[in-house]
């Protein structure tokens, strides 16, 4: 027997990553160097070019393997942004990086590399942004790094990682009209907390799992990231392969999860008559039945749907569908942010753009935007905000002190519209 | 990286996230010495001004959490912590940390025994932490060799540079 040999089955990550450390099998805790399939920078990038020159680089490992989507001050909104953005350029000539996605070609670098077939299932890949789980639906462990990190990636085409231990979320039950994706992995975050996974890997299963669109995988594996997870991931099915068809830019190499995995705990959720959930200040494990808020009759100033959780074409029709033939409520902002300029024009061409503005919503260019209190969008310290992004820190959309409540799309329309925290149902 | 780590010591609450060491509307500024007059801004104002070289951080759990902003370990560096300690890291922070050469130690209990301005004696191959005014340690599992040899080489942009240089063939210049 090897010294890793095991007693039973791995899990999806400990597959991925036996393949990625270039070893039949792997054990957690166990640190292995594993080869990078995709590498993605965003403007945290510029901080990898000196480190890079630093380590006595002169070339990438792989620049097909390397993708650069700026997308947290698009376009430039200050000085610093445009030398950020300047930087990357001028590093992608340098090194010879072609797959730069660039203002006017543009989206939430995540979205660019789901909707572009840039991470297929057995893949490691690493991104410079926090949100790099997102892509773990693809079937593959994905992770966010620093960008010193990344220059090493860079450099050497791998990183070390520790093999995490598993928890599982196992989920049954059918999501009823007006709950989403987005209460489910509110729902799992008031149970996980956002330190019940960390450094962990994070694996969803159960037939309710099954059914769920890839959107919506992309929405629950994108939370991970606030349960501290290192990466959260969906085994793939006919469902990834139909969305990566055509797209896909490097060859797949599914995996699955043997059936005597050994998982370090399973968190069992049962979402049959599971109402909309929301997560209140200041911490996404802070979840509560919406209902329950609604009924504190909590008012808000602005509204903003978007970020990499939920601005998918299918969230700007969940809104769309809600905010039909009603109006933004007085006095209330409400930001709409598609996930990229693709999506951008889907909703140009099906009339989107229209319903949400003629409704009194700014409707923006695709950005990070107003998630991170970045170049718009920032509230007044005794403000309040609905959002369908993913975090509700202290200060996470400018002064510590305002306060963001995060939910559905559907959820975030239906506050636009009464000015405080409303039911989706009740706009059905 | 020194055996012994001795420093006046700034408590943590939990879950002081990124946004909180360095917030949002920072991230556009790259330079460490300009990024460290803006630590802590949220989770603890009066650090960036009163801070000196070789305090310690000492947090309670999930010390980090949230983006992965590099820029706020590179802060710290910066104002030049000597050290972090906390009950437990977010991932990313604590492998950004040790990337630049930080030590970062997760010691289960280390906050309840310490109050502000203590001063903390750190044996990182033996693995305790002492409280020197009053006498109170925590043990901690010594660190992973591979982290180890980072945290000893300076960080990992030292690490890759000698990989690198012991093998120039897989370096060559690009061919325009």
């Amino acid at each position: 027997m090897s010294a890793t040999s095991r007693g039973h089955g791995a899990t999806l990550a400990e597959k991925i990553l036996a393949r990625a450390g270039g070893k039949d099998s792997v054990v957690p805790g166990e640190i292995i160097e594993g080869r990078v399939d995709l590498a993605m920078m965003h403007e945290q990038g510029a901080q990898t070019v000196q480190p890079f020159h630093e380590m006595g680089a002169t070339r990438v490992w792989d620049p097909d393997r390397v993708v650069i989507a700026i997308d947290h001050w698009v376009p430039a909104s200050t000085e610093g942004a445009a030398v950020l953005h300047r930087i990357l350029r001028k590093f992608a000539d340098e090194v010879h990086l072609p797959h730069f996605y660039d203002v006017g070609n543009h989206g939430i670098c995540h979205q660019i590399l789901a909707e572009n077939g840039w991470v297929v299932p057995g893949d490691l890949a690493v991104g410079t942004d926090s949100h790099t789980n997102m892509l773990g639906a693809m079937g593959a462990v994905a992770a966010g790094i620093g960008p010193t990190e990344m220059a090493a990636v860079l450099a050497l085409g791998r990183l070390w990682l520790k093999v995490p231990t598993t928890v599982r979320i196992n989920v049954r039950g059918k999501l009823g009209p007006g709950v989403t994706a987005k209460d489910l992995v509110l729902r799992a975050l008031g149970e996980v907390k956002t330190t019940g996974a960390t450094y962990k890997a994070v694996e969803w299963t159960g037939p309710t799992i099954e059914r769920l669109s890839m959107p919506e995988r992309l929405t629950i594996c994108n939370m991970t990231t606030e349960m501290g997870a290192k990466c959260g991931m969906v085994a793939p099915d006919s469902k990834t392969r139909d969305y990566l068809s055509g797209i896909a830019k490097h060859s797949m190499h599914p995996m699955y999860a043997d059936p005597d995995a050994q998982y370090e705990r399973t968190v069992e959720i049962d979402v049959d008559g599971m109402p909309p959930m929301v997560a209140c200040p200041y911490s996404p494990d802070n979840v509560r039945p919406l209902p329950d808020v609604a009924r504190e009759h909590v008012r808000i100033d602005q509204a903003f749907l978007g970020s990499c959780t939920n601005a998918r074409i299918e969230d700007l029709r969940e809104g769309a569908a809600v905010l039909k033939g009603r109006r933004v409520h007085a006095g209330v902002r409400f930001i709409v942010s598609p996930a990229s300029t693709a999506i951008y024009r889907q909703c140009l061409s099906e009339g989107l753009v229209d319903l949400y503005t003629e409704a009194g919503a700014v409707f923006t260019n695709s950005s990070c935007s107003a998630c991170f209190g970045g170049n718009m969008g920032i509230i007044a310290p005794d403000e309040v905000c609905a959002s369908s992004s993913n975090r509700n820190f202290p200060g996470r959309m400018g002064p510590k002190e305002g306060r963001i409540y995060l939910m559905s799309p559907a959820a975030t329309v239906a506050a636009a519209i009464r000015g405080e925290i409303a039911d989706p149902r009740e706009y059905a | 990286m020194r055996e012994i780590i001795e420093g006046r010591v700034w408590t943590l609450g939990r879950d002081v996230d990124t946004d909180q060491i360095i917030s949002g509307k920072y991230l556009t500024i790259i330079d460490p010495n300009i990024l460290k007059t803006k630590v802590l801004e949220i989770g603890l104002p009066e650090f960036a001004s009163q801070s000196k070289p070789g305090d310690i951080l000492v947090a309670d759990a999930n010390f980090g959490s949230g983006s992965s902003r590099e820029h706020a370990p590179q802060a710290l560096r910066a104002a030049g912590v000597g050290a972090i300690v906390a009950d437990s890291f977010a991932r990313i922070f604590f492998r950004n940390s040790i990337n630049l050469g930080i030590p970062t130690i997760e010691a289960p209990g280390v906050r309840a025994i310490f109050d502000r301005f203590d001063v903390a004696r750190i044996e990182v191959r033996r693995g305790t932490i002492t409280n020197v005014r009053t006498g109170a340690s925590v043990s901690f599992p010594p660190l992973p060799q591979h982290l180890i040899d980072l945290l000893e080489a300076g960080g990992l942009v030292e690490k890759v540079r000698r990989e690198l240089a012991d093998r120039p063939s897989s370096q060559d210049p690009v061919s325009p």
